[in-house]
């Protein structure tokens, strides 16, 4: 089973960045084996429509689940229609989340958890 | 000739100013830009005799066509279609955000299937009607649509060239406000003297370079605030066309939705040499 994990980072000690659509890395982690792969967000910089572009960049790596603060609207319908499923509420460092999914201690949520532009970076 | 009256901060005059030139000018038609929050009408009550719907083309696509090869999605600008590919056996599945595109119809125009066809999506009204003698016309967004440009583009279709076109432009320099005073022969820049109004007043003289429309500033309650606007508009060689004093009749009239030249008449031969120094500028 693969996920996403949105970080500040690259690593496994990364903090984890709540914004979905505009976090600054996706960690890439696998159940199977032992690969991690971090891509840098080239969504961060988007006028709108971020989240859709990171759900379909998310997508297109074949994971089954995403692990984040918060997720808007648009990212959200983005993911359910890629059949991925969304955990949110998640923090501290990416290595603490990816143990607490591998021990089933976080749950998929069943709907958007803030509004669109939610992740705008501030002036 | 087109006039547009424009600022970078909002707040500064720009109505006042659009409403009063229009009505201290003969063969006048006024635009009302300002699609997000038009108010030039609470000034003058016109008589609307054309109402017009605002749409924008939108795709709807044929799944049964479609082969999810993503190349809308990589045509759009504006991130407002999502393609996932199939996988073992699944179908993939193409995903629109209405709210996001700009009807340019770029999508329907490249996919390679022809699976894209295009239907209106209603984005807001255009009114036009008449004050007296003064041709009147606006715009008005549909509660939560974002896409102003579109509709001022329509709206600027009203345009009678006939007529001295006067254009009360959006605050700002968006897109909306570029929207509104392209094609204008001159652009008047409502600022204020304090640092807000310096700071917008940059901003917007930066767009209107760019766009190479000349331009002059008004400079609206000009008594008040620093001496940094004066300062500025000398070193840019920029011209103020005129000055209008902080005055509390000018408010009054304001607050009961009276123009400034029917409350204070005096201020007609103001405007109109106001008017006279935007045509010499521009036979220069």
């Amino acid at each position: 089973m693969k996920v996403c994990i949105t970080s500040r980072g690259d690593s496994l000690e990364s903090e984890i960045d709540p914004r979905f659509g505009r976090c600054e890395y996706f960690v890439f982690l696998d159940t199977e084996s032992s690969d991690m792969e971090a891509i840098k967000n080239p969504n961060i910089i988007s006028s709108g429509g971020a989240g859709i572009q990171s759900g379909q960049l998310v997508a297109g790596k074949q994971v089954n689940a995403v692990l984040t603060g918060n997720v808007g609207p648009n990212a959200w319908q983005t993911l359910r229609a890629a059949g991925i499923e969304v955990i949110i509420g998640v923090s501290g460092t990416v290595g603490q989340a990816w143990e607490k999914f591998k021990n089933k201690e976080l749950k998929p949520v069943k709907g958007p958890s803030v509004d669109s532009k939610f992740g705008m970076p501030a002036e | 000739m087109i006039i547009a009256v424009a600022s970078g901060k909002g707040g500064t005059g720009k109505t006042t100013l659009a409403v009063s030139l229009a009505l201290s000018l003969p063969n006048v038609q006024l635009l009302d830009c300002d699609v997000e929050e038009p108010n030039a009408h609470l000034f003058l009550n016109p008589l609307f005799a054309e109402k017009s719907e605002a749409v924008i083309p939108v795709p709807v696509i044929d799944e049964e066509k479609c082969t999810f090869c993503g190349r809308c999605k990589e045509v759009c600008a504006f991130n407002a279609l999502a393609v996932l590919p199939g996988a073992e056996g699944k179908k993939g599945s193409i995903l629109f955000f209405e709210n996001l595109c700009h009807g340019c119809g770029a999508c329907r125009f490249l996919c390679p299937q022809q699976a894209i066809t295009e239907r209106d999506r209603r984005i807001g009204v255009v009114e036009a009607g008449t004050v007296g003698e003064l041709k009147f016309a606006h715009g008005r967004l549909d509660i939560g649509e974002a896409m102003a440009p579109p509709l001022v583009r329509q709206l600027k279709k009203q345009i009678d060239q006939e007529r001295t076109v006067i254009i009360d432009a959006p605050p700002g320099t968006s897109c909306p406000v570029v929207t509104s005073i392209t094609e204008a022969d001159f652009c008047l820049l409502v600022s204020e003297p304090t640092p807000f109004g310096l700071n917008d007043l940059i901003l917007a003289v930066e767009v209107l370079r760019k766009l190479g429309i000349p331009f002059g500033v008004v400079l609206n309650r000009a008594d008040l605030g620093d001496e940094k606007t004066d300062e500025y508009c000398r070193q840019e060689d920029i011209t103020i066309m005129m000055r209008i004093p902080f005055d509390k009749r000018i408010a009054a009239a304001y607050s009961r939705g009276l123009p400034l030249v029917t409350a204070m008449p005096e201020y007609r031969q103001k405007f109109e040499e106001l008017f006279q120094k935007i045509k010499d500028k521009i036979s220069k």
